[in-house]
C-alpha cells in the first residue's frame, strides 16, 4: 500500500504528494512498529518474560509477562516515535536547513576569540563562583588544556599531514622524563629545561620517524605505536637512570621570574605583597599551560599559511602528486612528525612539573588513544574542535564522576561511578553516527584569491591509514 | 631505421630529453625493450600506441616514479645536445653537470621531486591526481612549494612573518592567477577542486604541472574523457604553452584527431618497442603503425615484405598477428 501511494507522488506534481504523504507514512510507521514489537517479544521472551533462579536442587522458573509486554510496548511506542518524528522528516528541505544555521552560527574567529576570553578570565571566574571548589576546578582545566595541548601538537601530524600517529605519547614522555632527569642529575629548573625537552622531542621525532615514515597506511601505524611503547619499555627497565617502575620524584615547581609561588622569604606573594594562598600555585601553573598552547595554536595556524603547512595538506591529499610536484615527501612528513613531537615534549615537561612526580605509568597507550579521540572527535585538522573535544572529553569523563544524583534517581544500591565508562562510550558512539568526519569537519582554505569559502569534508582526503 | 631517414628531424639536433636503450623490467615482463628517442625543443611530441603498449611506464622511468632496468635519459637546459656535458656526467657518476652552454640532467639517477625540481620536467597523471580538498589557488600554491620555501627562509622566516616572504607569495598567486585564467578556472578559484567537472579537473592539472614552469611537460592522456569542443581548447591551450612558455611537450594520446592535429612528432611504441618515429605524416602512413593499430587479420597482409620482416622483428614470431594478442 505505500507502494501505490508512492508512485503517482513521484510522477505528479507537489499538491497530490502532500495529500498523500500522512496516510502512507502513518501506514509504514505502523508496520514497523508491529515489526520491531514483535522482534522485541522475540528477543525479550528469554531474557524478560522466563526467569530462572537457582534453588537447591535444581532451577527455578518464574515468568513476568508483565515485565514483558511493558518492553514491547516501549519498543513499539519509541519505533513509533522514530519513524513519525526522525525517519520521515523531508530530508530534502533538512539539509538547507541545516547551512543556513551553520551560516547564523559566529564565525570561526569569533568563536576562538570568545574562547580565548573565556580561558584568560576562567581561574578567576572559579575564584569568584566556587570559593569552595576552585581548587579542583582549576586543576581540572590545567588537565583540559593540557590535552589541548596536545591535541593540537598531534593535529598536525594526523590532522595536517595525515600520518595517523598511535605512539604520540612517546614524545609527551621523553620531554616529561627530559625535565624530570636533568631536573634529578642537574639540577635544572622547568624554564631552562622547557626548551631542552622541546628539542629533544624533536629529535626523538626525527629518529623515530626516520625509518617509520617510509610506511604507508595501516603499517605506519602499527609502527608508532610499537614506537611508543618501547619508549615506556626502555623507561621502566632502565632502573639506574630513570628509577624504573618508581619514577622520578621531587620535580621542582617552575618560578615566577625566579620567585617561588609559595610561602616564606623571597617567595612570590612576599614580593608583591599577596597573602599566601595554595591557589596561587594552580592558577599559576593554569596560566603557563594556557600561554604554552596558544603558542602550540599560534605556530600552528602559522604553518598552515606557509608552504610547509600547505605541503603537508597536499601530503595527506595525494603523495604522488606532491612528487611529482618537487616536494620531497620524506623531508615534509619528518618535519611534520618532528614539529608535532615538539609540542608534546613541551606539554611532557609542563607535566612533570605540575605533578612533581612522574612514572612510566603515565604514559601508556590509552594517554595515545585519548589525545588521538580527542583530534578525531574534534575533526581532522579542526583547531576549535580540537578544545571542543577535549573539553568534552577530559572534561565530561570528570563530570560523570559527579553523577551521585542518580542514586535518587535508582535508589541507594545503584553505583553511578560504575556506569562512567559506558555512558561515555556510548556518548562517543552518538558523536560519531551524528558526526562521522568529527565536530567540526569543514576545512578553512589556507589561500584565498576573492572571497573565503570552506570545504566540505566529503571532499577533504584523511591521510594514511583511516 | 629507415623511417628516420626519409626526412630531416630537428629533434635529433636539438633535444630537450633523450631517452637512450632504456628498458624497464617487471619481474619476468618486459615493459620496455632497449627504447631509444628525442622530444625536440619546444617540439610538441606524442607517444602513441596501442593499450599496454609501455607508455605510463615511459612515462613513470623518465618523471623518476619508476627506476628503468637500464638504459639513459637526459634532460637538457640550454640548446644543442652537449655530448661532452652528458659523458661527462654519466662517467663520473653525477646526477647532473652544468656548463656555461647549459645543463644536462641524467634523470634515471634522480629521484622525483628533483626530476621536477631541478631538471624542470612536469607531468600530469592519467588518473587525475589533484588535491581535491584544497582550492584551485592552494593546488597552484603547492606547485610552487620550492621557490616559496626558500623564500619563507625555510619555514623560519615565514614564521617570523619577513616582508621578503610576502612578496613571494604575492608573486605566486598572482603566477597562480596567470595559469587559472588561461586554463579559464579563474571564477572558481576559491572552490574546492575535487567540486570541478572532469574537463576542468584535467585543465586545471596542466594549470598546476605549469606552474613549476617546466621545460618539458609530460601529459598522460590528457583529452581522455572530454568532449570535441574541450579537445579543441584543449590544442588551443597546449600550442599557447608552447609558443608563449617555449615549453616541449611530450604526450601520451589516444585521441588521434588530437595527436594528429597538433604534434611536430609522434612515437609510436608497442609491446614495448619502438615501430615508428617521424612526423604524423610518416607515422600515419607506416604499415607497421596500420597494423599495430588495426590488427593484422589475415596472412595477405602479412605478406607484404615489410610488414612481415617487422612483425618478426618485434614479436618473434612468423605466422600470428600482433593485434590478435
Amino acid at each position: 500500500m505505500a507502494g501505490t501511494g508512492q508512485v503517482p507522488a513521484g510522477t505528479t506534481p507537489v499538491a497530490p504528494k502532500n495529500a498523500d504523504v500522512p496516510q502512507t507514512r502513518m501506514a509504514r510507521a505502523l508496520r514497523e512498529s508491529l515489526i520491531a514489537g514483535a522482534l522485541a517479544a522475540i528477543l525479550g521472551f528469554f531474557f524478560l518474560a522466563l526467569r530462572t533462579d537457582i534453588v537447591t536442587g535444581g532451577l527455578n522458573v518464574t515468568t513476568r509477562w508483565g515485565l514483558w509486554l511493558t518492553a514491547i510496548a516501549i519498543v513499539f511506542a519509541g519505533r513509533m516515535a522514530l519513524n513519525l518524528f526522525w525517519f520521515d522528516r523531508d530530508w530534502g528541505s533538512g539539509k538547507p536547513a541545516r547551512k543556513t544555521i551553520v551560516a547564523a552560527l559566529p564565525s570561526g574567529k569569533t568563536v576562538g576569540r570568545v574562547a580565548l576570553l573565556f580561558a584568560l578570565v576562567l581561574p578567576f571566574l572559579f575564584m569568584a563562583l566556587f570559593p569552595n571548589k576552585d581548587r579542583q576546578f582549576i586543576d581540572l582545566s590545567i588537565l583540559i588544556m593540557t590535552y589541548i595541548m596536545l591535541g593540537w601538537g598531534l593535529n598536525i601530524v594526523v590532522g595536517l599531514a595525515g600520518l595517523l600517529d598511535l605512539g604520540y605519547v612517546a614524545f609527551y614522555a621523553v620531554g616529561a622524563y627530559s625535565f624530570g632527569l636533568s631536573a634529578h642529575y642537574l639540577g635544572l629548573g622547568f624554564w631552562t629545561a622547557l626548551p631542552m625537552a622541546g628539542l629533544l622531542a624533536a629529535t626523538w621525532g626525527l629518529i623515530l620517524g626516520f625509518p617509520v615514515l617510509r610506511l604507508r597506511g595501516d603499517y605506519l601505524a602499527i609502527v608508532t605505536l610499537a614506537f611508543g611503547e618501547m619508549i615506556r619499555i626502555v623507561l621502566i627497565n632502565w632502573n639506574d637512570f630513570t628509577g624504573g617502575p618508581n619514577g622520578i620524584s621531587g620535580i621542582p615547581k617552575p618560578t615566577f621570574f625566579g620567585l617561588e609561588i609559595g610561602r616564606g622569604e623571597g617567595s612570590f606573594g612576599d614580593v608583591f605583597g599577596i597573602p599566601y594562598d595554595p591557589i596561587h600555585r594552580f592558577v599559576f601553573l593554569y596560566y603557563i599551560i594556557l600561554v604554552l598552547a596558544l603558542l602550540t595554536n599560534f605556530v600552528t595556524m602559522r604553518l598552515r599559511r606557509l608552504p610547509i603547512g600547505r605541503a603537508w595538506e597536499a601530503l595527506r591529499e595525494d603523495e604522488i602528486a606532491c612528487r611529482s610536484l618537487g616536494i620531497n615527501t620524506r623531508n615534509t612528513k619528518l618535519s611534520a612528525f618532528s614539529i608535532g613531537a615538539m609540542f608534546a615534549g613541551f606539554a611532557g615537561s609542563f607535566f612533570a612539573t605540575r605533578q612533581g612526580f612522574i612514572s612510566p605509568e603515565s604514559f601508556t597507550f590509552l594517554e595515545s588513544a585519548i589525545i588521538l579521540a580527542i583530534v578525531v572527535l574534534g575533526g581532522l585538522g579542526s583547531q576549535i574542535g580540537i578544545v571542543i573535544a577535549s573539553v568534552v572529553m577530559v572534561g565530561g569523563i570528570e563530570l560523570l564522576r559527579n553523577l551521585n544524583f542518580l542514586k535518587q534517581v535508582f535508589g541507594p544500591s545503584f553505583e553511578p561511578t560504575e556506569f562512567r565508562m559506558l555512558i561515555f562510550g556510548l556518548a562517543m558512539v552518538v558523536i560519531m553516527v551524528w558526526k562521522p568526519r568529527g565536530l567540526v569537519s569543514t576545512r578553512e582554505p589556507s589561500a584565498t584569491l576573492k572571497e573565503k569559502k570552506l570545504i566540505k569534508a566529503d571532499q577533504v582526503a584523511q591521510g594514511e591509514g583511516h | 631505421m629507415s623511417t628516420q631517414s626519409r626526412s630531416v628531424h630537428r629533434w635529433k639536433d636539438d633535444p630537450v630529453l633523450t631517452v637512450e636503450h632504456m628498458s624497464m623490467r617487471f619481474g619476468g615482463l618486459l615493459a620496455i625493450n632497449n627504447l631509444s628517442f628525442e622530444v625536440g625543443r619546444g617540439d610538441i611530441t606524442a607517444l602513441i600506441g596501442p593499450n599496454g603498449a609501455g607508455k605510463t611506464t615511459v612515462f613513470n622511468c623518465v618523471t623518476g616514479f619508476y627506476k628503468p632496468t637500464e638504459g639513459r635519459i637526459v634532460a637538457r637546459h640550454g640548446t644543442g645536445a652537449q655530448v661532452a656535458a652528458v659523458e661527462h656526467a654519466t662517467t663520473k657518476g653525477k646526477r647532473w653537470h652544468s656548463t656555461d652552454a647549459g645543463a644536462v640532467f641524467l634523470l634515471e639517477r634522480m629521484p622525483d621531486y628533483e626530476i621536477s625540481q631541478k631538471a624542470k620536467v612536469a607531468r600530469t597523471f592519467q588518473n587525475i591526481r589533484l588535491f581535491s580538498g584544497m582550492t584551485l589557488l592552494e593546488n597552484l600554491l603547492v606547485a610552487q612549494h620550492n621557490p616559496l620555501m626558500v623564500a619563507s627562509g625555510y619555514t623560519i622566516g615565514g614564521i617570523l612573518g619577513l616582508k621578503s616572504f610576502k612578496r613571494a607569495e604575492k608573486a605566486a598567486t598572482e603566477k597562480a592567477a596567470y595559469w587559472l585564467d588561461h586554463v579559464g578556472l579563474i571564477d572558481r578559484a576559491d572552490d574546492a577542486a575535487g567540486d570541478l567537472p572532469y574537463g576542468d579537473q584535467r585543465r586545471l592539472e596542466i594549470a598546476r604541472a605549469m606552474c613549476l614552469e617546466p621545460l618539458v611537460l609530460c601529459l598522460d592522456e590528457p583529452a581522455a574523457g572530454l568532449n570535441p569542443r574541450e579537445s579543441a581548447d584543449l590544442n588551443l591551450l597546449l600550442r599557447y604553452i608552447r609558443e608563449t612558455h617555449g615549453t616541449s611537450i611530450l604526450l601520451i594520446e589516444h585521441d588521434m584527431g588530437v595527436v594528429m592535429e597538433i604534434s611536430d612528432h609522434v612515437i609510436v611504441l608497442d609491446y614495448g618497442v619502438k615501430i615508428a618515429d617521424g612526423d604524423a605524416a610518416e607515422v600515419k602512413s607506416d604499415p607497421r603503425v596500420v597494423a599495430a593499430y588495426l590488427g593484422v587479420d589475415d596472412e595477405a597482409e602479412i605478406d607484404v615484405p615489410e610488414v612481415r620482416k617487422d612483425l618478426i622483428e618485434v614479436t618473434g614470431r612468423t605466422k600470428k598477428g600482433a593485434g590478435d594478442e
